[in-house]
């Protein structure tokens, strides 16, 4: 399906003033994937671009580089060996002190010089708090593009990246290209992509980047992390079952028809935006566009309408269950199974049905 | 004290459609509000106000109807508000609006007294890109301190401030020097009513106005869609899948027998999500 490109779309009248790329960008190859590696643990968005990466650097026929950056010690090597496993061809490692810990000084100097000493044609950040922070930085240090919270990342017939991210509130689809700049700078949220494969015993050459920043030259202190508690954590993006609820459910009470059942299954539970807005839940629970992009094996969404900015986030769930009490909800569209009933009363039942068939014996366990 | 917060009027886009036929975007009637994400960098910028005194300076690049949304945030309490409007700087990407939003900050700097802190929201809710904070603090070269939670402590004779930042998996307490750029959190505050007599000024206030000439903006190639390294080739709404959904059959059934066939259906089709579960949980 193709359309026609919205005349009010930013930059829709360039598209002819592409121009041959400078000489000077000409020297800019290979795909680069940046790995946020934090407090000893890289974020799963590295491995997911890592193997977005690794198809578009194979069709361009290039290299795939992890850059992996980071404090002196185990870690830094070990995220290195599992960027092998998922895909990378080379790693350029950076460790210092000042890397310890993020902070937008240190690691945008860092990337900036390794940018400029090795030259990808496309870097890739995930679009974490850290990535977003990031990138911003690196991309107006090198005054380049950026394409922020890509969901589709391919390359064109010429070889250059075309990104395409939601715009206008989620309703409507753009590809971005970056004309004439290099690097060509995407990042992708969590959970967008899947995880590929990992294959162990890969491995390649490791370039080590002499970081010379001393921390009396960064003026940004961290003075402490306070960790999230265990218990408020949720795990909603990575959840193989996720249960949600939606306005039709029609009061925070019956709300705990959700977590009833998301209890049973050992599933997540979250919600849409207007349960957030009424405190019903809080805000790391909500799903879609501006909440978690989820891709469970089962979502459950109850008494929810199913608007795209919802929809955009929950696509990539392998089966969507729907229960609306109209038939002609648009969530009936992209769901693959849909019950016209009300949710109010079949959580409960579904809750029930699942709690005998799956865990018989832990019953009065699980009734909590 | 002098804080700048850039603001952005953004088409209200619970209300956007998309034309059936033609695929475009159905702006015309469709109300503007203030991103509501700027919203939080306004309190928050009010609240030190409060509590060490000071001027606050609003700033928008947009249309001259972008003027609304001046006096809006003026009637919440700003002192000052700045609007920087050209034909000029139609067609903007991030990288182009965060030049032209510091070079403006430059010259609210140089005219109305030095900028300690500039806010911005976290994003915007029609652009979503996150990326014009660090783009203006990494041009102006602030400190930048994004997804900023609170304000923990501001010394302005040392020249310091400390906040809370929202991290993956935690909070970070940083630590830094002014000036610097805060990207305000969502649901961190509650924006404010100004009073009747705010509101009355608001209405009534001069709003700065500049072209880009009198910004001080010199170099018009860093501008709109020339200043744009990215290029949008294609707008399009996305694929609707091919089947709607099978609906599970009712047909005189209550709700313990309809979740009996739900279940059936969904471990027919997901044949070994029925054995992982029932070992994650006796596991
Ligand atoms: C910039 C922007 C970003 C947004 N981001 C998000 C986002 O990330 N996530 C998100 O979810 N939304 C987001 N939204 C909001 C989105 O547009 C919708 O308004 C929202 O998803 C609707 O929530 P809902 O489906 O719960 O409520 P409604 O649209 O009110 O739907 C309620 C549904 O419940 C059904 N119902 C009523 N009673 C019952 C019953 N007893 N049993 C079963 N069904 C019943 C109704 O038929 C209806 O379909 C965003 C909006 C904007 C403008």
């Amino acid at each position: 399906m193709t359309s026609k490109p919205a005349p009010q779309a930013a930059g829709g009248g360039r598209a002819g003033m592409r121009k041959e790329l400078p000489e000077h960008f000409k020297a800019y190859k290979h795909v680069w994937v940046f790995v946020e590696l934090e407090r000893g643990a890289v974020h799963p968005v590295s491995w997911e671009l890592m193997g977005e990466g690794r198809k578009l650097a194979d069709k361009l026929g290039v290299q795939l580089a992890a850059i992996v950056l980071g404090g002196p010690g185990e870690a830094v090597r070990m995220a290195v060996s599992e960027a092998f496993a998922y895909g990378a061809d080379l790693a350029y490692v950076a460790a210092s002190p000042v890397l310890d810990g993020y902070r937008n000084e240190s690691y945008t100097r860092c990337m900036t010089e390794l940018v400029d000493t090795y030259k990808p044609e496309i870097l890739l950040l995930g679009a974490t708090t850290l990535g977003r922070d990031l990138a911003g930085s690196v991309a107006t240090t090198l005054l380049t593009g950026l394409t922020a919270d890509s969901t589709g990342l391919e390359v064109d017939a010429d070889g250059s990246l075309a990104a395409t991210r939601p715009t206008f509130g989620g309703s409507l689809l753009c590809t971005i290209y970056t004309l004439n700049f290099r690097p060509q700078m995407a990042t992708v949220r969590p959970r967008v992509f899947s995880l590929p494969e990992r294959q162990e015993g890969r491995g390649g050459p490791v370039i080590e980047h002499n970081f010379s920043l001393l921390e009396d030259d960064i003026v940004t202190k961290i003075l402490q992390f306070i960790p999230d508690r265990e218990s408020s954590k949720s795990n909603l993006a990575y959840a193989d079952v996720v249960v949600a609820g939606g306005l039709g459910l029609g009061s925070a009470e019956n709300y705990q028809h959700v977590r009833e059942l998301a209890n049973v299954l050992g599933a997540e539970w979250g919600g849409s935006r207007p349960l957030v807005q009424r405190g019903w839940i809080p805000a790391d629970r909500q799903i879609g566009q501006t909440g978690k992009t989820i891709r469970p094996k089962l979502y459950i969404a109850a008494g929810i309408s199913g608007a795209i900015q919802h929809r955009v986030g929950v696509e990539g769930a392998d089966l969507i269950l729907a229960i609306n009490t109209d038939k002609n909800a648009p969530i009936f569209d992209f769901a693959h199974l849909g019950i016209v009933t009300d949710a109010v009363r079949l959580l409960p039942a579904l809750a029930k049905a699942f709690r005998q068939r799956i865990s018989p014996s832990t019953h009065t366990r699980m009734a909590m | 004290m002098h804080i700048v917060v850039c603001i952005k009027q953004v088409p209200d886009s619970a209300q956007i459609r998309v034309h059936p036929v033609t695929n475009t975007i159905m702006r015309q009637g469709v109300p503007t509000i203030i991103n509501p994400y700027d919203l939080f960098a306004l309190e928050a910028a009010l609240k030190l106000r409060d509590l060490h005194g000071g001027k606050i300076t609003v700033l928008t690049m947009g249309p001259p109807m972008a003027e609304e949304s001046l006096r809006r945030a003026l009637s919440f309490g700003a002192d000052r508000a700045v609007l920087l409007t050209d034909r000029i700087f139609a067609g903007s990407d991030t990288l182009a609006t965060s030049y032209a939003l510091s070079e403006a900050i430059r010259k609210i700097g140089e005219s109305f007294g030095p900028v300690d802190i500039v806010f911005t929201g976290k994003q915007t809710i029609d652009g979503d890109t996150a990326q014009v904070g660090p783009g203006i603090a990494k041009r102006l070269d602030l400190h930048q301190l994004t997804y900023v939670a609170a304000v923990q402590e501001l010394d302005l004779k040392a020249g310091s401030i400390a906040v809370e930042r929202r991290a993956e998996g935690g909070v970070q307490v940083l630590s830094t020097k002014l000036p610097c750029l805060i990207t305000m959190l969502e649901g961190t505050n509650e924006i404010r009513r100004g009073s009747i007599e705010v509101a009355l000024n608001a209405a009534r206030a001069e709003i700065v106005t500049w072209s880009a000439a009198a910004a001080g903006i010199g170099n018009t190639a860093k501008c709109g869609l020339k200043g744009s390294p990215t290029v949008v080739k294609r707008v399009f709404a996305p694929k609707p899948r091919s089947e709607k959904a099978f609906q599970i059959d009712l047909s005189g059934l209550g709700p313990d027998a309809i979740a009996e066939s739900a279940m059936a259906e969904i471990f027919k089709r997901l044949p070994s999500l029925e054995k992982e579960l029932t070992q994650t949980l006796q596991g």
